[in-house]
């Protein structure tokens, strides 16, 4: 097992009705996108926000990483839609 | 040379911006100073603007935009203001002051801190009208722009 500080902004709070989370995930759970994959086996917004149909962006530890970035234990991992400030 | 002076800001408040040019302008050594300011588009009915970003990430990924600045050109100071919260049409959301030697770093550096920034800084905008809130979509043109810096070489 893994622990993990889950946080979601913008689009993506608004539609999975939450800001963050700690979450224990199996230790099979290495790189952003399985991160991705064992979210999206809650079914309904979990699954339909990441499904790829809508971009989203991922960061570790406050620095944004590809969905391929292995993750370190006792990570911040934020799920956020592409950026739109300036 | 000395190391740049590198100013990062981002909250709720208003800027002034004679008051940070004149920051800048302090700073000894400079020839050029070129300053950016980014206002909220009154073009869409009048729609206030409500900015939300990821406290902590925001002011990291600034300041790494800043640092890449600074390694690709030679600069005495940059100045990065970002505000959050909501914004009415017409007022002031973004500023950037990049001070340098000659004319063409200030000009490029400015160009390429705001192109990083539209694309890497953790902000997002929702436009917020009678109609209910609604969140704007990254734009694919903000993208491009970011890519130039990546295809042209060291200047």
């Amino acid at each position: 097992m893994k622990q993990l500080e889950l946080r979601y902004f913008a689009r993506l709070r608004d539609a999975l009705g939450l800001e963050g989370e700690h979450v224990n995930v199996p230790a099979e759970v290495h790189t952003v996108r399985d991160l991705i994959a064992w979210l999206r086996q809650r079914g309904g917004e979990w699954d339909a926000q990441f499904s790829g149909a809508r971009p989203f962006r991922a960061a570790i530890n406050q620095d944004l990483v590809p969905l391929d970035e292995p993750i370190p234990d006792d990570a911040e991992v934020a799920l956020f839609p592409p950026v739109t400030g300036g | 040379m000395s190391q740049p002076q590198i100013h990062i800001r981002v909250g709720e408040a208003d800027f002034d911006l004679a008051t940070e040019y004149l920051a800048a302008q302090a700073v000894p050594g400079s020839g050029a100073l070129v300053a950016f300011a980014g206002l909220v588009r009154d073009w869409h009915g009048g729609k206030a603007m409500r900015l939300e970003h990821y406290p902590g990430m925001t002011e990291k990924a600034l300041a790494r935009i800043a640092d890449q600045a600074c390694q690709r050109w030679s600069l005495n100071a940059v100045r990065i203001i970002h505000r959050v919260g909501t914004l009415q049409p017409g007022e002031q959301i973004v500023l950037v002051i990049t001070a340098s030697a000659h004319r063409l770093a200030a000009y490029d550096a400015n160009a390429f801190i705001m192109d990083y920034l539209k694309t890497e800084a953790p902000f997002w905008k929702q436009e917020v009208s009678e109609q209910g809130a609604h969140w704007v979509d990254a734009r694919a043109s903000d993208d491009a722009a970011r890519q130039r810096w990546e295809q042209t070489g060291d200047d």
